[in-house]
């Protein structure tokens, strides 16, 4: 600081003395001033403060959502059998976009529309119309780059099946904003779906993200679902249907095949089908998965649990000699009939045969009451809890309003109806020692615990009868394979069309393999078979013996029978009954 | 007073070390971004190939070009011996 100071000049202007009124005015003025800016400060900084915050953000801030994506539905070894992939959706503000004749074509032909339908649609007096849903990332690029006023692009998923056809059933679909809408889609769809998230974002003037502000919302990705079902099973299942439908001109088909240790669904088909990605034109026959919602009448798939019932009680054995008169029984109004006259028959030819005389007067014998326990007990009657959408419990009436004909009918599967999937379900218990497993779609890690319906004696004398089925002098000597034993059940079955038989059937067979140590149970029902056969004998146990023979091998079981070639005199259609 | 410019210098350098590590901050955050966004494209594109796999390891697909392009056969059940138990 400078410490030696001017001499103080003479200045006329202090002498003349400054009028104080003009000093108190500058004074006064200043401090009203300040006093104003003190005021606004505190008005801006205190009352108006969050309303400026706000509008402050509103230019820089921006809340962005976090995409979250569907997840995969896998097979059980893990291969994709659904994925969602990000496309775009191409919409348009149809008030800001001025787009010339040129772009509108060159736009047109990115999307792969009309031009006239996209004017069409830009000229909606709407805020905001969506040109296209599901865009390729690659010509959204392109989109994008064209830099058109009022056309803007959004996150969107579409959802691809690799496994096409042969999974349509099982698989279902999505809708457009990936929302499950069918199959193990609908099924599984809150753990499939993902909750997008949002997250506060501070952008520059470039639209370039500089500061996070924080989640708000995080995002959830879907988690993946694994099927219980085998890919390779799968493929077999479908292949051999597929030649059953195309065989025999049916109307439809299929096939389910059940892991008999674990009461997993390794395969699940059904025909006609469709391809998943590209689902114009479809209708409702192709998109129902008949194993699991449509009922059909067993027919004589029913008779081992009569015979099984009958053993358990101690009512018979399988030497006990029932007599089937001469094929026919009458009850009422009502006859019974078998394709031939059989004579007396043991109980284990009654199920070789299939004979419903036979069966019918076992069934005669009994009391309703434990018919119908032992069908409940079968889970027949309830939709099985698989969460399948759609599934279907069947018609199973309570005992009480049996007729003697109706006992007689049920017996081997007339008057009563269920699903493909009951059937072969309930055949867990031949397969099982006698007890029963809740089924799974998804993978199942430790087998659950079975419920007992018949002992394990029982369940292996039914198993040695159900054998004879596939022997010589069986009716489904052509479900044998080569390597393994095979045992099983052949159904035939008239179709019900407004409350009347028709001569429309229903072919199936529903049996288990290898029989030494049964791993699989398959069950197959083809509809409406038309090319001169329709005995489940002919037509489903060909199919049940490919199903099998190429499973096994798949699954690595070690054969149980001679590896010689079949007897194929034995392959001849043989007569059964229904 | 003699406090006073010492102190000035160290407000004055504090205050430029805020600013620097702001943009610091900054630029470090935009290159989070890229990353993320980086990363979830590639997560994209692993989705897009492992569709890309199962379509073209399709067994519909597999099975012509494996019977009839390569004249592929299943053997004959005799000659198959299984080693062990399985899956």
């Amino acid at each position: 600081m400078n410490t030696r100071r001017a001499p103080r000049g003479h200045n006329p202007l202090l002498e003349c003395g400054l009028q104080t009124w003009r000093a108190r005015l500058v004074l006064v003025l200043l401090l009203a001033g300040s006093l104003a800016l003190v005021t606004r400060a505190a008005w801006l900084q205190g009352y108006t403060h969050e309303s400026l915050q706000a509008k402050g953000e509103q230019r820089f801030a921006r809340v962005v959502p976090i995409p979250a994506s569907r997840g995969r539905i896998t097979d059980r070894n893990g291969d994709i059998l659904a994925v969602s992939t990000p496309v775009r959706a191409i919409w348009a503000a149809p008030r800001e976009a001025q787009i010339a004749p040129a772009d509108a074509r060159r736009l047109a032909g990115l999307l792969g529309m009309d031009v006239d339908a996209l004017n069409r649609l830009l000229a909606s007096d709407r805020d905001r119309v969506y040109l296209h849903r599901q865009v390729a990332p690659e010509v959204a690029r392109q989109i994008a780059d064209m830099k058109l006023p009022g056309i803007g692009q959004d996150q969107a998923y579409r959802r691809f099946y690799p496994g096409g056809e042969v999974w349509a059933h099982v698989l279902g679909f999505t809708d457009i904003d990936d929302r499950g809408l069918e199959g193990m889609e609908l099924a599984f769809d809150q753990v499939l779906r993902g909750e997008p998230g949002a997250r506060r974002v501070i952008r520059d003037r470039r639209g370039a993200i500089i500061e996070d502000g924080g989640v708000l919302r995080a995002p959830r990705d879907g988690q993946d679902v694994a099927l219980s079902i085998d890919k390779q099973l799968q493929f077999i299942a479908h292949t051999a249907l597929r030649q059953a439908m195309t065989e025999h001109k049916a109307a439809a088909g299929a096939v389910a095949v059940l892991d008999v240790r674990t009461g997993e669904v390794l395969a699940l088909v059904n025909a006609p089908t469709y391809n998943p990605n590209n689902r114009s034109g479809l209708s409702g026959a192709q998109l129902r998965n008949r194993a699991v919602t449509d009922l059909y009448e067993p027919g004589s798939t029913m008779k081992p649990f009569i015979g099984a019932l009958a053993l358990e009680m101690r009512r018979a054995t399988p030497d006990t000699v029932i007599d089937t008169d001469t094929g026919r029984m009458t009850i009422g109004r009502h006859t019974i009939r078998d394709v031939r006259d059989h004579g007396p028959l043991t109980l284990a030819q009654v199920i070789q045969k299939s004979s419903n005389v036979g069966t019918a007067r076992l069934a005669l014998t009994m009391d309703p009451d434990d018919i119908w326990n032992m069908f409940t007990r079968l889970g027949l009657g309830v939709p099985l809890d698989l969460g399948f959408p759609g599934a279907a419990g069947g018609v199973l009436r309570p005992p009480g309003s049996w007729r003697p004909i109706e006992q007689a009918t049920m017996s081997y599967g007339h008057g009563m109806s269920t699903t493909l999937m009951h059937m072969a379900r309930a055949y867990l218990v031949f397969a099982r020692d006698g007890d029963l497993l809740p089924l799974s779609l998804t993978r199942v890690d430790t087998p659950p615990e079975g419920r007992r319906v018949f002992s394990e004696r029982t369940a292996r004398v039914m198993r040695e009868m159900l054998e004879t089925v596939t022997a010589p002098g069986g009716t489904a000597v052509r479900a044998r394979v080569t390597g393994y034993r095979v045992a099983g059940k052949t159904g035939t079955a008239h179709k019900v069309e407004g409350g009347r038989y028709t001569n429309k059937y229903v072919s199936s067979f529903v049996g288990f393999a290898p029989v030494s140590d049964p791993r699989i149970v398959v069950a197959v029902m083809i509809d409406e078979p038309s090319s001169g056969q329709h005995y489940g004998g002919a037509v489903a146990a060909p199919v049940f013996a490919r199903v099998v023979e190429a499973s096994l091998r798949a699954l690595g079981v070690a054969p149980d029978a001679p590896l010689v070639p079949l007897h194929l005199a034995g392959r001849d259609a043989p007569k059964e009954k229904m | 007073m003699r406090l006073e410019a010492p102190l000035l210098a160290v407000v004055v350098a504090s205050a430029l070390g805020v600013v620097a590590a702001q943009h610091q901050s900054r630029k470090l955050h935009a290159e989070f971004e890229r990353e993320q966004a980086r990363a979830h494209q590639l997560e994209v594109e692993w989705g897009q190939l492992q569709l890309e796999l199962s379509t073209v390891a399709a067994l519909t697909r597999i099975e012509p070009i494996a019977r009839e392009r390569l004249g592929l056969a299943e053997p004959a059940p005799g000659r198959v011996i299984v080693v062990g138990g399985g899956r």
